[in-house]
Parts: structure tokens; C-alpha cells; sequence
């Protein structure tokens, strides 16, 4: 039986994984390839790294990281952060990446994600999903909204129909943040990551606003995930991926045990 | 241990690169030169992408060396599409003849509610006598990522069950397959990849 994904995810700055609340007040967190390597040993099902530093500079420190990360990683790894152009993408794979992740990149320039998917496949793509509901909206969910550099600006897309360009373009798989409930440690967006998840027929990763067991369970049931990203749940009281799916387990979703 | 690792360039070859040499195996690529794969002393044949790809083996000769590679009982690994190619075709690129090894074509998974591409960690049923698979226990999961697949015949090794059964690994004698891929499917996945790097002929 298929099983849901708990994916672990990696903020990494300078070559450096770190915790902040909404990307400040860094705290430094460890060497991504120790941690990366900490969470496949403790049962997470995958492993994304995202690069925050985002600078010119800052792309050999990336590749650096991911070679390291990747040598003695052996489940599913993905990597995003700046990758803005297929040559980009091409350097993260070589370096041992098996996915990368695109954001602003792919909206800017959605043929981006063709580029890509025609060169690696789609199960490579994975395109990331910033979307914050529109209250005004007369529909707050199927209208909520896509947002760029890190929630600041829109993008002037609603999130559903850029998660159904995104597959038809080749993408294979979803990364969708709801940005009313990141940081928030109150639940998922369980309406509107079902709402994306009923309208493509990729896998979903929903992120954003776990704080405990039953969000997760709520997000496989009602919000139709195939995947959650458990970032920051780590850190207040739940100590590793497998602890973490033990419960689920109790609680009747089906997850990869033992692990 | 020397493992010929077949490039047709259909994604990246890099997962697969490091699972080998990190099993101790020595890899030599190759994306053309026949006398190497007519040479080698084991092979596999990754692949991730679409099926079409596989016209590329065809069109530099690969598949006649690795034809012949095969009669002479090199030990012979094929990871998703690589599996595929091993049949007789795939309607995914219907124009495109597989290796025909193994009889029947493989096939898009059937209309369901569920979704296509079949993504995430799945089990295995496997067969009692797989010397591939062997050491792999009932509720062990290995990683896929596939839209099409391979049917279920007395060639295969394993089931998975995701909208019907499907072969998720195959194997007679020297040549096997697998549809999900080893190289990423964390410690089973490398005893999978153990099992074939050991691979002999039985007495």
C-alpha cells in the first residue's frame, strides 16, 4: 500500500542549515549533510534543502553542499533555492540531487519547468507554491493567491490554476505553503491543499502551520496530501520523523514503518 | 567488482553512480562503446523519464550488445524505465520495441480515482524464490516514481499494489528488473543493489 511522506526540510544559508522565524534571527542548526543524514536514519521519507542565501556567490557554496549532502544519502533528495535557469538545475542534479524544487523562477518564465522536465523528467520538477487566501475573494480558496520573494510581492496567479499549468507543463510534483498558516504551528490549509490536490493528478506536499500530530493526520485526510513537510515540528517536542509516524500510525494513516 | 552503468540520457545517472560505489563497486559508463558492454562483467540500466528515450539504445547499437552481453549470462540489471525497456514495448512511446526478453508489453496504470505518476514508498510482495530480492521482508518499502508499468508474469519477482497489482521486479535467470529504484530507497534498496552486485550463476 502506498504510504504517506513525511519529508524533512533543511534551511540552509551560507552552507549552513539554520532556524529562524520567517528568515530572521537566524540561529545556526548544524552542517545540512549531518542533518540530512540524522532524519533518513530517523525515518524521514525524503529530504528537501532549500537555500536561502539566494547571492551570486552563494551558488558554489551551494553545490559544495549538495555534493556532500547527497554522497551518503539514499532516499529522495531535493533541492531548491535559486535555481532560476535549466543550466542551474543541471549543475544541482550533477552534484546528486534527484528533484529540484522551483518557485519565482517558474513564474517568471513557466517554460522553465518544461526546460527542465524534458531534460530530467518530470519526476525531477517539483514546483513550489507560495499561496495566501484572498478574504476579498469571493471564494477565498479556489481564488487564493500566489505569492513571490518570500511573500511580499504577488504574483498575480491563483494558486489552483498555477498548480494545473505547472502539471501540464511537466512538473512532477507540488510544493504548496500556505502563507496564512506558516509559522503559525495551528494546523494546515487542509481547504486549499485539497482544493489543489482534487485539481491536478500529481502529488501534493503541503507545508506550513504543523504544530502537532493531528495536523498531519488531518492534512493526509481532508486536505488530500500526499506528502506533508515537517519542518519546524522538530523542534518543539516531537524528536524524529519516526516518532512522528508511529503516531500516525496509531491515528490509522498509513506510513512507511519501520523505518 | 566492475559494473558497466548504461547512459541513453534519460535523466541523471549520478543516484545510481554513488549507491554502486558506495557498495564497493567499480563504475564504468558508457553511452556508446559496444565492445565495453560486450566486455562487461555485470550491467545496469538505469533510467527515470519517458520511454521514448530508450530509441537511443537502438540508434548507437546498444541493444545488440547488450543482447549479446545477456546470452553470454552477464548478470543484467534494468531500474524503471530500464525495466520496462526489457519487454516487449510500452504504450507510452508505441513506436518504440523494448528488448522483447520478457513477453508482453507494459501499460499506463489503469483509470482510477487515484493519481498517475504512482509517487512515494510502496511494499513488496515477493516471490519465495527471488535471488534478487532475497533478505527483503513482508512491510519493507522501496521508492517509485511511475506512469506506466510492467504486467504481472510468471517472470515476476515481486508485486506492488498500487489501483491494481503490477510487477515491480522481474527475473529469470541472469537478467532482473526492478520498477522502483533501489538507489534511493534507503537501506533496502541497497540490499537489493548487494543482492545483484553478488549476483552468480547457479551451480
Amino acid at each position: 500500500m502506498i504510504t504517506k511522506r513525511l519529508i524533512a526540510c533543511l534551511d540552509v544559508h551560507d552552507g549552513r542549515v539554520v532556524k529562524g522565524v520567517q528568515f530572521v534571527d537566524l540561529i545556526d542548526a548544524g552542517d545540512p549533510a549531518t542533518q540530512a543524514a540524522r532524519h533518513a536514519r530517523e525515518g524521514a521519507d525524503e529530504i528537501v534543502l532549500l537555500d536561502i542565501t539566494a547571492t551570486h556567490e552563494g551558488r558554489q557554496t551551494l553545490l559544495d553542499t549538495v555534493r556532500r549532502t547527497a554522497r551518503e544519502l539514499f532516499v529522495p533528495f531535493c533541492v531548491g533555492g535559486g535555481i532560476r535557469t535549466a543550466d542551474d538545475a543541471a549543475q544541482v542534479f550533477e552534484a546528486g540531487a534527484d528533484k529540484v524544487s522551483v518557485n519565482s523562477a517558474a513564474l517568471k518564465d513557466p517554460t522553465l519547468i518544461d526546460a527542465i522536465g524534458r531534460s530530467f523528467g518530470a519526476q525531477a520538477v517539483v514546483v513550489a507554491i507560495d499561496a495566501r487566501r484572498d478574504p476579498e475573494a469571493a471564494d477565498p480558496v479556489r481564488d487564493a493567491q500566489v505569492y513571490v520573494q518570500g511573500g511580499r510581492k504577488l504574483a498575480g496567479r491563483r494558486a489552483v490554476e498555477w498548480a494545473r499549468e505547472a502539471e501540464q507543463r511537466g512538473a512532477g510534483e507540488i510544493l504548496l505553503t500556505s502563507m496564512n498558516c506558516d509559522g503559525t504551528r495551528t494546523g494546515f490549509d487542509c481547504e486549499l491543499t485539497a482544493a489543489v490536490s482534487e485539481s491536478v493528478n500529481i502529488p501534493v506536499i503541503a507545508s506550513g502551520g504543523a504544530g502537532t500530530v493531528a495536523h498531519f493526520v488531518d492534512v493526509f485526510g481532508r486536505g488530500k496530501a500526499d506528502a506533508a513537510l515537517a519542518a519546524s515540528i522538530f523542534h518543539f517536542g516531537i524528536s524524529s520523523a519516526r516518532s512522528l509516524k508511529e503516531e500516525l500510525a496509531k491515528a490509522g494513516v498509513s506510513v512507511r514503518l519501520p523505518c | 567488482m566492475r559494473v558497466t552503468v548504461i547512459d541513453y540520457k534519460a535523466g541523471n545517472l549520478t543516484s545510481v553512480l554513488k549507491a554502486l560505489r558506495h557498495l564497493g563497486a567499480e563504475t564504468i559508463v558508457t553511452d556508446g562503446d559496444l565492445a565495453l558492454v560486450k566486455a562487461a562483467e555485470r550491467i545496469v540500466l538505469p533510467g527515470v523519464g519517458h520511454f521514448a528515450a530508450t530509441e537511443r539504445l537502438d540508434a548507437t547499437g546498444l541493444t545488440g550488445a547488450i543482447r549479446t552481453a545477456i546470452a553470454r549470462g552477464v548478470p543484467f540489471l534494468g531500474i524503471c524505465v530500464g525495466m520496462q525497456w526489457l519487454y516487449e514495448g510500452s504504450s507510452e512511446a508505441p513506436a518504440q520495441p523494448g528488448l522483447g526478453h520478457f513477453s508482453e508489453p507494459c501499460a499506463r496504470f489503469s483509470e482510477s480515482k487515484e493519481k498517475v505518476p504512482h509517487v512515494g514508498w510502496n511494499s513488496l510482495e515477493v516471490r519465495k524464490d527471488s535471488r534478487l530480492l532475497v533478505g527483503v521482508e513482508p512491510g519493507e518499502y522501496v521508492y517509485f516514481t511511475h506512469s506506466y508499468k510492467a504486467p504481472v508474469t510468471t517472470d515476476t519477482a515481486a508485486t506492488t499494489y498500487y489501483i491494481e497489482n503490477f510487477a515491480s521486479a522481474v527475473e529469470r535467470s541472469n537478467v532482473m528488473g526492478v520498477q522502483f529504484h533501489p538507489e534511493k530507497s534507503g537501506a533496502t534498496g541497497m540490499k537489493i543493489l548487494g543482492n545483484f552486485l553478488r549476483w552468480k550463476e547457479a551451480k
